[in-house]
């Protein structure tokens, strides 16, 4: 184990998870109070594109945000920028993530190539899970 | 809102209205942990531009670390930062 950029320490073999849940309604108070300032801080443009105005879509990318920042065990010092972390979906509707900035330095100092995610919103709260597989030689059987 | 006193209170403002914590900001010491009083990370972004609004500042993408907003000390001291580099 040693220590990289962000000051956080290369992962042993393994796999890592976050995982978030969040109340919807706490992104539609946040538009009605902040308005675009708010989107524009913390949402891409075209993960709004994605989204349009539906405040369960917003909710399940801003858990799937965080699940990512759990996942990359980000120190309490080390600045990542919501848009960092940018989720969107293949035509299908399957999430993936894709990592800029800071965001991306740390992933790749932990070793991690892929981030598996999953997302989900029902009854007025919005879900998600990463996942990551870090120095694993995976074959799965036929 | 100018001075230590003046953004510490408006700080604490900002706290009561946005932070959802359990207690009102005014019982938290200046260190006390803002997260362990019930603000959530969702939260603190609403805190983040509501401060921006009441200091007339913009936080930089360097200052968007879980330490810039974990109690009222370190809210204050990154504000008074960006006041001092505005003057």
């Amino acid at each position: 184990m040693h220590s990289t950029r962000a000051g956080n320490t290369m992962a042993h073999p393994g796999v890592l998870i976050g995982c978030d849940i969040h109340p919807v309604f706490n992104v539609v108070e946040s538009i009605d109070v902040f308005g675009e300032r708010y989107l524009a801080r913390v949402f891409t443009p075209a993960e709004r594109a994605a989204c349009g105005e539906a405040p369960e879509r917003l909710a399940a990318r801003y858990a799937a945000k965080e699940s990512v920042l759990k996942l990359l065990k980000i120190p309490a010092d080390v600045a990542v920028a919501w848009t960092d972390i940018e989720v969107s979906a293949d035509p299908n509707g399957a999430p993936s993530v894709t990592l800029h900035g800071r965001a991306a330095e740390i992933a790749a100092d932990l070793g991690i190539t892929t981030i598996e995610l999953t997302l989900s919103h029902d009854g007025g709260m919005a879900m998600a899970v990463a996942a990551a597989m870090v120095g694993l030689d995976v074959e799965l059987a036929a | 809102m100018s001075g230590t006193a003046g953004v510490d209170a408006g700080v604490r403002r900002v706290l009561d209205t946005h932070a959802k914590l359990r207690v009102p900001a005014a019982d938290l010491a200046e260190d006390a942990d803002l997260y362990a009083a019930g603000m959530t990370s969702h939260a603190s972004v609403n805190v983040m531009l509501a401060v921006e609004d009441a200091f007339e500042v913009e936080f930089p993408d360097s200052l968007l670390t879980k330490s810039t907003f974990c109690s009222i000390g370190a809210i204050r001291c990154a504000v008074e930062g960006l006041l001092e580099a505005a003057a």
